[in-house]
C-alpha cells in the first residue's frame, strides 16, 4: 500500500500532544503523596471526568481499528456492539452495581470478590486479570508500532520505545489521576480528530442515502440481500442471511447479555474509573455519562468503515490494500485518514490514532498496578507494610508492567495468532465472571466455594465448547476443534464466540447455585451488608435534580439506544 | 479539584487550532493539496473549530477558578 508522507507540521502537532500529555503528568506529581492518591486518585474525580475516562480507557487500538474494520466487513450490524452490547450493560452497572462497588470501599474488583466470597475467588480473578491486562497493553503497543511501520515507515522498535516511555512517564508522575486526565484529553482528541473524516467521507459519497445505495451493491456482490450492510436487525432471522453469520438470539443473549455485561460490569479496567469518582452519586453516574457519547461512537468509528468499503467497490478494489485476495479491513481507518486528510489534518488524525493506542495501554497499566500491589503483593507476598512501602511498590510495578507489556508486544510479532488467542481468553474468563457477580450481588445464599468452583467450571465449559466446535472454513487449532470431534460448525467466528460465552455463563450460573446450596454459608447477613442487594439500604435519589438521578439517566440512555436500533433496523 | 483538566486541555486545543490555522493560511493557494479534502481548506476550517473549542474550555476553567468553593 502507498506510504503516507508526513510533513513538518504533522510532527509539530504530534509533539504538541506529547508535550501536553507529559505536562499533565508533571503538574499532578506534587499531589501524589499516598497510596490512595496514586492507585485510587484519592476518590476525588468529578463524574463527567470519570465518565469520559470510563469509555476512553476502553477506546484503545482494538476499538478504533477493529470497529472500523468490522464496519467495512459486516456493515452496520457492527453497531450491535454498542446499541445492544455496551449501552444496556453500562446502564446496569451504574444503576445496580455501583452501589456495591463504591459503597463497599473495595479498592479493586478482586477485592470486592474477597469481601463478598473468599480469598481463593479473589486470587483467581486477580491473577487472571493481571495476566490479561499485561497482554492487552502489549498488544496495543504492538498494533501501534505495526501500523506506524506499515503506514509511515517508522521503525518498529522506536515506536514501541516511544509509546512505552511516554506512558511510563505520565503514569509514574501522576498515577491513576494522570491516566484518567489523559484519557479525557485523548477522548476529545479522538472525537475531534476523526469527526472531519466522517463529514468529508459522507460528503464525498453523496450522503447517507447514496451510501446506502452503493452499499446495497456491495452486499449483493457478496451474495446477500441488498440491505444487509445498512440494516442492523432486518436480516438476523437466520445466521446464513447476514455477513456476520449470527442470528438474533446469539446477538441478544451472547453479545448483549453475557459478553457485554461480563465486560462492562466486571472488568476492573473500566470499573476502576468509576471507583475513583468523588462520591457515590458521581460513581453511579460515571457509566451513564459515558453511555451518551458511547451511543454515538458508531457514527465516528463504524461509518468510516462503511465509506471505505463503498469506495473500495467503486474504485474496483483500488482503495483498501489486498491480502490473500481479500481487502485488508484493518486498514480501513488509516487508509481513510490518508485519503481525505492533507498535511496538517493528517498530523491531527494520526495524533488521535496514537492517543487511542496510548489510552488503551495506560488504562491497562494502571489497572494492573492496583491489582498487583493490593490484591497480589499486599495479600500474598508482603502484607502489613506501611502505605509508603506500597506506594513504592506501585512505582516499581508501573515499570515492571510496562516492561512486561513490551515483552508481550514482541511476543505478538512472533505469533500471528496471539490476538485471536487473547480474544479467546477474554471470552473464557469474563463471560462466566458475570454469573459470579450477579449471584454474589443478588443472592445472599451464594458461597465462596460455589463462586470459585462455578467460575472454574464456567471457564472449563468455555474451553470444551470451543474445543468441540469450529467456524466454517477455519482450520482446527486456535479457532476451535482442538478436542478432536467437531460437534457443531458455526457460520462465523463471531457466532462461535457468542455461543462460547453463552455456554460459559450458563454453566457457571448453574454450578454456582448447585455448589452454593451444597455448601454452608460462611458470611453472616451482617458481613454481607453493603455487598448484597437485599441487605443494603436503598439509596434515595428523589431529593436530587432529575439530571443527577441514575435511574433517570439510565432511562434516557436506554431510550436513546432503542431509538437508534429502530432507525437502523 | 486540584488541577482543572479543562485548562491544559483547552490550551492544547488552542495551540493545535492555531497551528492548523496558520498552516491553512500558508497553504491556501495550494489547490493540489486540498483535492484530498474535496477542495475544502480543512486545515483552516478545522483549526478554527479546535481554537474555539479550546478557548471555551479555558474560559470554563477560569470561571471555575475565580469562583472557588462557591456551590
Amino acid at each position: 500500500m502507498p506510504r503516507i508522507e508526513l510533513h513538518a507540521v504533522d510532527y509539530l502537532i504530534l509533539s504538541v500532544y506529547f508535550l501536553f500529555v507529559l505536562g499533565i503528568g508533571f503538574a499532578l506529581k506534587r499531589y501524589m503523596k499516598t497510596g490512595a492518591d496514586f492507585f485510587l486518585s484519592a476518590r476525588s474525580i468529578p463524574a463527567w471526568i470519570a465518565g469520559l475516562a470510563f469509555i476512553s480507557a476502553n477506546l484503545g487500538a482494538q476499538e478504533v481499528i477493529g470497529m472500523s474494520a468490522s464496519g467495512a466487513k459486516y456493515g452496520i450490524m457492527t453497531s450491535h456492539f454498542y446499541w445492544v452490547g455496551a449501552i444496556p450493560a453500562m446502564a446496569f452497572v451504574g444503576i445496580f452495581m455501583m452501589p456495591f462497588y463504591y459503597g463497599s470501599k473495595a479498592r479493586s474488583v478482586p477485592e470486592y470478590l474477597k469481601m463478598r466470597y473468599d480469598e481463593k475467588t479473589r486470587g483467581f480473578n486477580a491473577i487472571s486479570f493481571a495476566v490479561m491486562t499485561v497482554f492487552s497493553s502489549g498488544i496495543s503497543m504492538y498494533a501501534l508500532a505495526k501500523l506506524f511501520e506499515i503506514l509511515l515507515g517508522w521503525n518498529f522498535h522506536l515506536s514501541v520505545l516511544i509509546s512505552a516511555v511516554i506512558v511510563l512517564a505520565y503514569i509514574s508522575l501522576g498515577g491513576l489521576t494522570s491516566a484518567i486526565y489523559n484519557e479525557v484529553l485523548q477522548f476529545f482528541l479522538i472525537v475531534l480528530g476523526f469527526l472531519p473524516l466522517v463529514l468529508l467521507g459522507l460528503r464525498d459519497v453523496g450522503g447517507w442515502h447514496e451510501l446506502t445505495r452503493k452499499l446495497s451493491e456491495v452486499a449483493v456482490g457478496n451474495g446477500f440481500a441488498p440491505g444487509t450492510m445498512t440494516q442492523s436487525w432486518a436480516h438476523t432471522g437466520s445466521a446464513a442471511s447476514n455477513p456476520m453469520g449470527v442470528e438474533w438470539f446469539g446477538v441478544v443473549f451472547g453479545l448483549g447479555f453475557v459478553l457485554s455485561f461480563g465486560y462492562w460490569c466486571t472488568d476492573f479496567l473500566v470499573v476502576q474509573r468509576a471507583m475513583a469518582a468523588n462520591s457515590m452519586s458521581a460513581a453511579r453516574r460515571t457509566p451513564l455519562i459515558a453511555a451518551i457519547p458511547k451511543m454515538l461512537f458508531p457514527f465516528l468509528l463504524i461509518l468510516p468503515g462503511l465509506i471505505a468499503i463503498s469506495m473500495h467497490y467503486q474504485t474496483k478494489g483500488a482503495f483498501l490494500p489486498m491480502e490473500h485476495g481479500q481487502p485488508n479491513y484493518n486498514m480501513a481507518m488509516p487508509v481513510m485518514l490518508g485519503h481525505y486528510y492533507p498535511a496538517g489534518m493528517l498530523g491531527l488524525g494520526l495524533t488521535a490514532l496514537m492517543a487511542s493506542f496510548m489510552s488503551g495501554m495506560a488504562g491497562n497499566v494502571t489497572a494492573f498496578n492496583t491489582v498487583w500491589t493490593y490484591d497480589i503483593y499486599q495479600s500474598y507476598i508482603r502484607p502489613g507494610q506501611s502505605d509508603k512501602h506500597y506506594l513504592a511498590v506501585g512505582h516499581i510495578t508501573t515499570v515492571v508492567g510496562i516492561l512486561l507489556s513490551i515483552a508481550c508486544a514482541y511476543a505478538a510479532t512472533q505469533f500471528n495468532n496471539i490476538l485471536d488467542f487473547l480474544q479467546l481468553v477474554f471470552a473464557f474468563v469474563n463471560a462466566p465472571l458475570f454469573a459470579t457477580f450477579m449471584l454474589g450481588m443478588f443472592w445472599r445464599r451464594s458461597t465462596g466455594h460455589g463462586a470459585f468452583w462455578g467460575l472454574l467450571s464456567g471457564t472449563a465449559a468455555a474451553a470444551i465448547h470451543h474445543g468441540l466446535t469450529l467456524p466454517v472454513g477455519a482450520v482446527t487449532g486456535i479457532h476451535g476443534g482442538w478436542l478432536g470431534p467437531i460437534v457443531h460448525q458455526y457460520p462465523s467466528d463471531m457466532a462461535q464466540n457468542f455461543w462460547t460465552a453463552i455456554f460459559a455463563w450458563t454453566v457457571c450460573f448453574t454450578a454456582t447455585i448447585v455448589i452454593s446450596l451444597a455448601t454452608t454459608r460462611k458470611k453472616t447477613d451482617e458481613e454481607l451488608k453493603g455487598l448484597v442487594y437485599a441487605l443494603t439500604p436503598k439509596i434515595k435519589d428523589s431529593d436530587v435534580p432529575w439530571h443527577k438521578q441514575p435511574a433517570m439517566l439510565g432511562l434516557i440512555v436506554i431510550a436513546g439506544a432503542v431509538i437508534l436500533n429502530v432507525i437502523f433496523w | 479539584m486540584k488541577l482543572d483538566i479543562r485548562m491544559p486541555m483547552g490550551l492544547m486545543f488552542v495551540v493545535l487550532g492555531l497551528i492548523l490555522i496558520v498552516y491553512g493560511v500558508m497553504t491556501s493557494s495550494d489547490s493540489e493539496m486540498y483535492k484530498h479534502s474535496l477542495n475544502t481548506n480543512i486545515n483552516l476550517l478545522w483549526g478554527l473549530v479546535l481554537f474555539f473549542i479550546g478557548a471555551f474550555m479555558v474560559v470554563l476553567a477560569r470561571r471555575a477558578m475565580r469562583a472557588p468553593e462557591a456551590k
